[in-house]
């Protein structure tokens, strides 16, 4: 008969000096393959009488349930160094860089466009465009500028040549002309639709867009954009111009109140003209809205020349309205810091990655304008 | 336009201080653009007087003054050759900074003797160019009195005048604003007419043209020298230079009442007469500037019987001019227009106080009056015996009356403002009011409506009462406001700076060679007066700025450039040639990486292209090669196309040739797409989406790998396999491309992935095979591909 105990001490021994899963399946088919020590043992309990049989039964497969479940565990034992080996062999340095990639942006200029499209959206305008090669009626005459003004000089005018008639197109000075397409009644529509063109009042428009003019300084290059306002209605008066432009100011510089001041100007396209100035410190390096003591003219406007409604064959008694026109480029660098105009159309990589916009900071009324 | 506050209370009674002045004038639509205070830096600087000097010990040219100043009697080195007992000058203390030199004084010794202070030049004070010596003042002065009192310095206001106010060229202009605005009240006008003494023998002709209205008259027997102190301190205090007494009038009257005038010596006039006309071809004139100008028929000249002796309204000449030894002087006092006085500065590149005013326009009704005020300040100032005064011609019609209800202010500008109220305002700003009519006064040519008198109400009132209204409720469009092409503008951008490309702004202007590199240049679109000789052309592609843009970024250092510009782009000048373009350039100059990837860049490119047209929700475009313009590399580009007409976009690797003309290190890879080419999807009712029908049998995919001619585009095998079984095939992926060993001459093998999605039953073994078939036949049919053995 053999010795249970000494058996059991026996494999359980050799169970865990198994090195390997080979070697451990060797010791497993050894104990409890169809020859193995153990299952030999099993084949004897059909010879033994019952009550030897209940003796031994329990004894033999307690042993065969022993060996098992500690081969079982040495295999998991196993498995999992060699599972940790080969990960410890997959190690990798996480310090290295991943494969480069470009940051692209958004040019601040075209964000603060956006900015601007979203608050006068939200007040009711829709957006008008027009060509930046203008003629002289859409950029000076239906605009009031009588032929020769001196205020035409003023506006350092790029001109095209001369054709056969003696006539010559020019680079738009401001975005006002598109004002004349929008307001003018009854035109031949010959042109492509992104194209403003007239429309009956009322008439609530922004107009965004690239203007020219030959200068160029610190403050000034001889591209610049521009947005333009217009409002036509019967009953549109001076209050209402205030209004607009105190909403805008207060919301597109992202502070509750802004103090601003109406000061009379004149341009040919308004009657009565003014400009609004705000509040700000500029006794440091950057300017700072809505603090200090100091004023900054930030927009030219005015009620819209009743000339200039019946050139676009409106009766000036019966509609009347305002109009303005901002700086786009000088309002992003008043909001965001930049200090030299010029670089905006310089182009560094530099530049307009620390000045860009990533492309997810698209204005949403949820999360403010940038 | 300069003037000072003494010079303001000539014309206005008030007591308003200097900052009140500029307050109330910039509120009435008057820029101040700065206060030039040029006492303010001479603060510490006081009158003293000499009692001794005597000899330096230890120095020839210095002298040791003992002087009585504000701060007691003290002793003070001085250098200059006048210094001496008794003469009164201009003391500066220990500590004071001396504008012109630049130092700040220290109680130093000067060879061996300590300098309690400083006897000070013109120079030094920035008072005179004097530095000869020190300053030699009156000895009515008071020792400790103020250096600037005793210079007569003040404050000077600099304003922007716009160009519809003319009159604000002049003090009494400003005055009677300032008046309105409740700074003061107008003083009544000086002038009153001379009577003349005799007939004035100098004829005067106009020729209606020229110069519609022309006065003057002779004063004879006049003493003419250097103006009396006032009247210099009067004209240096706004930037005028003193010339003689007879100039000097002109020139004060000119700012004074915006009335330019003109002084002839009388003696030098030829043939009895002076006349205004239009200059004849080949005259010439030697102006007072010293310059002689070639004369044209367009312009306006005095001349007497020797030919032209002025540019009307612009210059006089050297020949008739007054000088100290004039005994008889000729006043002119005309009306030019202004159109022709703007085009004759702008053509003689010359521009005077008078020709500034007269170009903006000068009080039609003002020549005879301006010629009294002459005659009554030279009769003062340099006797003598005035002719009556002569006028020909006739002043342009005076303003006419408009009609005026009252409720017009308020429904224009908002503001409550009472018919008393109203009338009181256009009162005294010189507007005649009867009943519902008002007419502007003679110098305001610029008010022509209603419009215009509720400006004056409202400015005067005070922009800052204007009341502030919420607009009305307008219809909005559903959907925001935004067009579908302002919105692919605005999409284009931002996918464009989410796929890593940096957004650029490139004029719209380029050098013609460029533009004639991408197909433009022509002379129609070539500006006239561009900024700079090489922006002088609108450009027919963005493409050439963002080249250049990328090149000057390499030159600084940084060559990986990713750049985009959605901006016009120009055809012609008629507006319908203007376009819009997303335009890319991809220097592709990536850092080194331990990450190798092989990729052609290209691909990455043409990837970002159709992100940025599935993002405009354009359809599914066909790729042409071999078709596009020059400016790109003829193997590595290809076009976009909407039917066999429609270009939608160009993409590729630029030419090698049009980046050296451009001086840029290649290779360079670009698209450039039209915006407006985009089809826009026809418009739906509603924003429901198609149905989306999902199989819930498994996708199973098949490899086929093709032999097909090496020419043959990897396109055109995919487009007949994914028709060969529409109900079946969902998507064909080339995922291997072969020439070589194994692979015929002249042939490669394309291997395409066929992705299989049964829709109503699994496949049977069968019908996978028979689909296989048909994928095989409609290769071989397309472009004669056989299945690889």
């Amino acid at each position: 008969m053999t010795d249970l105990s000494q058996l059991q001490a026996d494999l359980s021994a050799r169970v865990a000096a198994a090195a390997d899963l080979a070697a451990l399946d060797a010791v497993r088919v050894e104990a409890l393959g169809k020859t193995g020590s153990i299952s030999e043992l099993l084949k004897t309990l059909g010879r033994m009488t019952p009550e030897e049989r209940r003796e031994q039964g329990p004894k033999i497969n307690g042993l065969r349930d022993a060996v098992a479940a500690a081969v079982t565990a040495r295999k998991d034992q196993l498995e999992t160094a060699a599972l940790d080996a080969k990960l410890a062999a997959e190690r990798v340095d996480l310090s290295l860089p991943p494969p480069p990639e470009r940051r692209g942006r958004v040019h601040p200029t075209m964000q603060v466009l956006d900015e601007m499209i979203a608050v006068f959206a939200d007040l009711g305008f829709a957006l008008a465009e027009g060509p930046d090669i203008e003629d002289d009626f859409h950029n000076f005459t239906a605009l009031n500028f009588p032929p020769k003004h001196p205020a035409r000089e003023m506006h350092d005018t790029f001109w095209l040549p001369e054709d056969e008639n003696g006539e010559r197109k020019l680079l738009r000075t401001h975005t006002s002309p598109v004002q004349i397409r929008v307001m003018q009644q009854g035109q031949n529509r010959t042109l492509p639709g992104w194209i403003a063109q007239g429309q009956e009042p009322p008439i609530r428009v922004i107009v965004p867009g690239r203007t020219y003019r030959s200068d160029s300084d610190a403050t000034h290059t001889p591209m610049f954009h521009q947005l333009e306002g217009l409002v036509i209605d019967r009953n549109i008066h001076m209050g209402h111009l205030k209004w607009t432009l105190d909403q805008f100011i207060s919301r597109y510089f992202e502070t509750p109140v802004v103090e601003t001041r109406f000061r009379p100007h004149h341009f040919p396209f308004t009657e009565p003209s003014a400009e609004m100035d705000v509040k700000c410190d500029r006794s440091g390096k950057d300017v700072k809205i809505g603090q200090g003591q100091d004023w900054m003219e930030i927009v030219g406007c005015g009620m819209v020349h009743p000339n200039i409604i019946r050139t676009c064959g409106l009766d000036p008694d019966e509609w009347q309205g305002f109009a303005f026109g901002f700086g786009v480029d000088r309002l992003g660098t008043l909001k965001y810091g930049m200090p030299d105009l010029r670089d905006m159309f310089a182009n560094d990589v530099r530049w307009l990655d620390h000045y860009g916009f990533s492309a997810f900071q698209a204005p949403n009324p949820a999360t403010g304008l940038s | 336009m300069k003037f000072t506050l003494s010079w303001l209370k000539e014309h206005l009674d008030t007591s308003a201080t200097l900052d009140e002045v500029v307050t109330a004038m910039t509120m009435a639509g008057l820029e101040v653009e700065h206060v030039d205070d040029p006492g303010a830096k001479l603060a510490a600087f006081t009158v003293a007087k000499i009692v001794e000097a005597v000899q330096h010990p230890n120095a020839d040219k210095l002298r040791v003054c003992q002087v009585d100043t504000k701060d007691g009697r003290l002793e003070i080195v001085c250098g200059a050759p006048n210094a001496r007992a008794g003469l009164t000058t201009i003391y500066a203390p220990i500590g004071a900074y001396v504008p012109g030199s630049g130092v700040t004084l220290e109680a130093r010794p000067v060879r061996g003797v300590v300098s309690n202070g400083m006897l000070c030049s013109g120079r030094e004070l920035e008072v005179t160019q004097e530095s000869d010596g020190i300053v030699e003042l009156s000895d009515d002065l008071a020792v400790g009195a103020s250096a600037v009192a005793a210079f007569g310095l003040e404050a000077a206001i600099d304003f922007e005048v716009t160009p519809n106010r003319p009159d604000w060229l002049g003090v009494r202009g400003i005055a009677r604003d300032l008046a309105a605005a409740g700074l003061g009240t107008l003083k009544p006008d000086p002038v009153q007419p001379v009577k003349g003494a005799f007939p004035c023998p100098i004829e005067i002709k106009v020729d209606g043209q020229a110069c519609p209205v022309f006065a003057g008259r002779l004063i004879r027997g006049v003493k003419n020298g250097p103006s009396p102190a006032w009247l210099q301190r009067r004209l240096t205090s706004v930037g005028l230079r003193p010339i003689n007494a007879l100039v000097d009038v002109t020139n004060l009257i000119s700012y004074d009442r915006c009335r330019p005038l003109h002084v002839y010596d009388a003696a030098k006039l030829t043939g009895g007469f002076v006349e205004a006309r239009l200059g004849r071809e080949g005259e010439t004139l030697e102006a007072l500037d010293g310059q002689t100008y070639a004369i044209t028929p367009e312009i306006c000249v005095i001349a007497d019987g020797s030919g032209a002796i002025g540019l009307g309204g612009v210059m006089g000449g050297e020949s008739t001019k007054v000088l100290e030894t004039t005994t008889d002087v000729f006043v002119e006092s005309a009306w030019f227009d202004p159109i022709r006085t703007a085009q004759t500065g702008r053509s003689l590149g010359l521009n005077s106080d008078a020709q500034y005013r007269f170009a903006r326009g000068v009080d039609p009704a003002s020549p005879a009056w301006g010629v009294e005020q002459a005659t009554t300040l030279i009769l003062q100032l340099c006797g003598g015996e005035p002719s009556e005064l002569k006028v020909s011609g006739q002043a342009p019609a005076p303003p006419t009356a408009i009609a005026f209800d009252r409720a017009y202010v308020k429904k224009l500008s908002g503001l409550d403002v009472g018919p008393a109220r109203i009338d009181e305002i256009l009162t005294t700003l010189g507007f005649a009011v009867d009943g519902a009519n008002v007419t502007p006064p003679s110098w305001r040519r610029d008010v022509e409506g209603k419009a215009d008198l509720v400006e004056e109400v409202a400015r005067i009132e005070g922009f800052d009462n204007l009341p502030e209204e919420a607009l009305p409720p307008i219809a909005r469009p559903a959907g925001g406001v935004l067009t579908l092409r302002q919105r692919r503008m605005r999409d284009a951008r931002r996918t464009m700076a989410a796929r890593g490309y940096a957004e650029a702004l490139t004029w719209s202007f380029q050098p013609r060679e460029w533009a004639q590199l991408f197909g433009g240049g022509d002379a129609k679109l070539v500006l006239a007066n561009p900024i700079a000789a090489e922006l002088n052309t609108m450009r027919p592609s963005a493409l050439g700025n963002l080249i250049d843009a990328a090149a000057r970024n390499a030159r600084k250092g940084f060559a990986d450039a990713a750049l985009f510009e959605v901006g016009p782009n120009f055809r012609g000048d008629e507006p319908g040639d203007q376009w819009t373009a997303v335009t890319a350039l991809l220097a592709p100059h990536a850092p080194k990486s331990w990450v190798k990837t092989a990729a052609d860049p290209l691909f990455q490119l043409k990837a970002d292209l159709l992100a940025l047209l599935d993002e405009m929700g354009a359809p599914p475009l066909q790729v042409v090669q071999g078709q596009n313009a020059p400016w790109w590399h003829p193997g590595r580009s290809a076009r976009l196309q909407l039917g066999p007409k429609v270009v939608i976009a160009e993409f590729g690797e630029l030419h090698p040739r049009v980046l050296k003309a451009l001086d840029a290190d290649g290779p360079m890879l670009a698209f450039e797409l039209s915006l407006d080419a985009i089809p826009e999807p026809k418009k739906k009712g509603v924003k429901t989406k198609a149905a989306l029908e999902l199989s819930p049998l498994m996708p199973l995919t098949r490899d086929f790998a093709f032999l097909v001619d090496a020419q043959t585009p990897a396109g055109d095998l995919v487009r007949p396999i994914l028709g060969a079984d529409k109900a079946l095939i969902a998507d064909a992926r080339v995922f291997d491309v072969y020439a070589g060993q194994g692979v015929p001459d002249g042939q490669k093998s394309v291997a395409v992935e066929v992705l299989v999605q049964p829709r109503e039953k699994t496949l049977t073994d069968a019908e996978i095979e028979a689909m296989s078939g048909r994928i095989v036949a409609a290769a071989a049919k397309a472009v004669g591909a056989k299945l690889r053995g």
